[in-house]
């Protein structure tokens, strides 16, 4: 009875708390489970079991069991140390990705708003770009770059550029007729002053929610090259790689499949509630919406 | 409506010639000696230069590029080194398969996306709304080929309902019994894309729902449920209709990782071979015609958009 009236208590206190932060409950696991990822990423040597890359042919396909939790694959290497340490690998994709578009998409959106004959030139070529489907571009830039981990995360990255560019050009064509804008450049503001002060400041928000959906689908189109053998080298731990090397036992080791394969979903699916839920709290629109106001 | 049409292909066509620009470009990007990574390092110096010639390599660029736009406008996307054939008839050859996938994918997203959509609209805020959600968001973050793989251990390896791979052509022997081998394919393709359009009809409704002329016609005593489906679904489709070239370019990208988890002989696996198979100019024939595909879905989209809202202007 106690424990009945005392738990409502302390979850309206919760709720009231995380309300008062803006942040959905089911957004609060995205953010555990990219903790999870995150720590996983950084202390990977500590937390891992054993050596990813140590070959054991007594065990090899062995199922989960006390010693080796997600079993082992058809090296008899453990599974649940390769999860871990790629863990590294998905960080390392999402951040290079996410950097790329960023890097690039945003001087150009910026810049062809401010510039207008530049922008016509710029944009008009970002749309020639937003011809090729994503991973048909990536494909293609693979085949001339090479495959590689940096070389993915160019590939990658140049489909997000012109979606980063795209919206930072809406977003920069709208900011510049705003009046606090107009009224610092008629005292004289330079561009690049105007730019730093007053167009980038206004730009964080949207561009956070943009850098959480472009590092989930940077973890899906990463796990497909991969998975295609265009992406990391083999040798190298990613998820991707694994279900890749594990499709030919899954009648005989599914788990091999389901172990890297959940972490794929959980990352993204946690990425996506995380992008979801500061689009919410940022676009007043739907501020209310999922609390049955709207 | 026909100067915008006008306009629209217009532009449609300035894109296309930029975009063809970059296709050719392609091959002469690929570091090294193209046709020595064609044919390998075995290949004597007459055989280089054979394909060299073949190719039209040995001309000037431009002079390149002017003969490679002619002859495509003629149909004449080049010759497959791998196939030794034609590479128009080679797209042909796997035409069959991933159009009948597409097909079928676009029945289960429509099927599955727009009536969720609604129901989760019109209950917004409820738990089945935030189920239903939290599941289509779910499934966007799911990797196609995982599903795949998943698709063939249970329904193909342990209930042994479906095949797992291939796809016998409907003209073969088995007939329409053969779309049979496209069932665990489409669907795996449809997840994502059914839970895309889930979300935007969704969203396109809740965002209609606040319309003026929905309040009217609420304040006229109009039947809810015709409110919904005369007032706001109608108006909410446009949204939908919108996101089919998005969703025409998302699954040409995830028909490239399905085709090869289920070994179809479709498109976008040929994609796929001919990069293991260093056979460029493939490449560079199936992007082409893939560009110009998407670009007609997205020209399409746009007119019919203009023709079901006429608020819409040219931008």
């Amino acid at each position: 009875m106690t424990m009945a009236s005392g738990t409502p208590g302390r979850l309206a206190v919760m709720r009231s708390g995380i309300g008062r932060l803006g942040v959905r409950p089911i957004a609060l696991i995205g953010l555990g489970i990219l903790l999870v990822v995150l720590v996983a990423a950084i202390a990977a040597p500590l937390i891992a079991p054993y050596d990813p890359d140590t070959y054991d042919a007594l065990i090899r396909l062995s199922p989960p069991n006390p010693a080796h939790w997600f079993g082992t694959d058809q090296f008899g290497r453990d599974t649940l140390s390769r999860v871990i340490h790629s863990a590294r690998m998905a960080l390392l994709v999402g951040v290079g990705v996410v950097t790329f578009a960023l890097a690039t998409g945003v001087p150009i959106g910026v810049f062809s708003a401010l510039f207008p004959r530049l922008g016509r030139v710029s944009m008009r070529a970002v749309d020639v770009l937003m011809a090729f489907p994503s991973l048909l571009l990536a494909l293609g830039l693979i085949v001339i770059l090479g495959p590689s981990v940096a070389n993915s995360i160019i590939a990658i990255g140049a489909g997000f550029l012109t979606t980063t560019a795209r919206i930072v050009y809406g977003l920069t064509l709208r900011l510049k007729t705003e009046t606090y804008v107009e009224a610092a450049r008629s005292m004289g503001s330079r561009t690049g002053w105007l730019v730093l002060k007053h167009i980038l400041p206004n730009l964080v928000s949207p561009l956070l929610v943009q850098a959480s959906f472009v590092f989930a689908f940077a973890q899906l189109s990463a796990a497909s090259l991969d998975f295609l053998g265009l992406g990391a080298p083999p040798g190298i731990p990613s998820w991707g790689n694994m279900l890749a090397e594990s499709r030919n036992f899954i009648t005989r080791a599914p788990w091999l499949l389901f172990f890297p394969g959940m972490m794929i979903v959980l990352t993204a699916f946690a990425l996506n509630l995380a992008g979801d839920a500061l689009r919410d709290r940022l676009d007043p629109r739907f501020r209310g919406l999922f609390r049955g106001e709207g | 409506m026909w100067s915008y049409a006008l306009r629209r292909a217009g532009a449609t066509a300035v894109t296309l010639a930029a975009a063809s620009v970059i296709i050719f470009a392609f091959i002469h990007l690929i570091p090294g000696d193209p046709i020595y990574v064609m044919l390998g390092d075995s290949a004597t110096p007459d055989q280089v230069e054979t394909v060299r010639h073949t190719l039209g390599l040995d001309q000037p660029i431009l002079v390149q590029y002017a003969a490679w736009v002619g002859a495509v406008l003629q149909g004449n996307l080049g010759h497959s080194i791998f196939y030794d054939a034609p590479i128009l008839s080679v797209i042909a050859d796997h035409a069959e398969t991933s159009i009948l996938l597409a097909s079928l994918t676009m029945v289960w997203v429509l099927l599955i996306g727009v009536p969720i959509g609604m129901v989760t609209a019109m209950r917004h805020g409820s738990w089945l709304d935030q189920g239903l959600s939290g599941l289509a968001m779910l499934l966007a973050s799911v990797p196609t080929f995982w599903v795949g793989l998943y698709m063939i251990l249970i329904f193909a390896a342990w209930l042994g309902w479906l095949p797992s791979s291939g796809f016998p052509s409907l003209l073969d022997e088995g007939g329409l019994a053969n779309l049979r081998y496209l069932i665990l394919p489409s669907i795996t393709l449809a997840a994502p894309n059914a839970a895309l359009i889930l979300r935007l009809t969704r969203a396109s409704m809740l965002d209609v729902s606040r319309e003026d002329y929905v309040r009217t016609a609420r304040a006229k005593g109009i039947r809810p449920w015709r409110v919904v489906t005369r007032h706001i679904f109608r108006n909410a489709l446009l949204a939908v209709v919108s996101a089919f070239g998005f969703t025409f370019a998302a699954l040409i990208s995830e028909a490239v990782v399905t085709e090869t988890v289920f070994a179809l002989p479709g498109i976008g696996r040929l994609v796929v071979q001919s990069i293991l198979q260093r056979d460029y100019p493939v490449i560079q024939g199936v992007v082409l015609v893939i560009v110009v595909l998407y670009l007609l879905v997205n020209f399409l989209v746009d007119i019919s958009y203009r023709l079901l809202d006429p608020r819409v202007e040219l931008q």
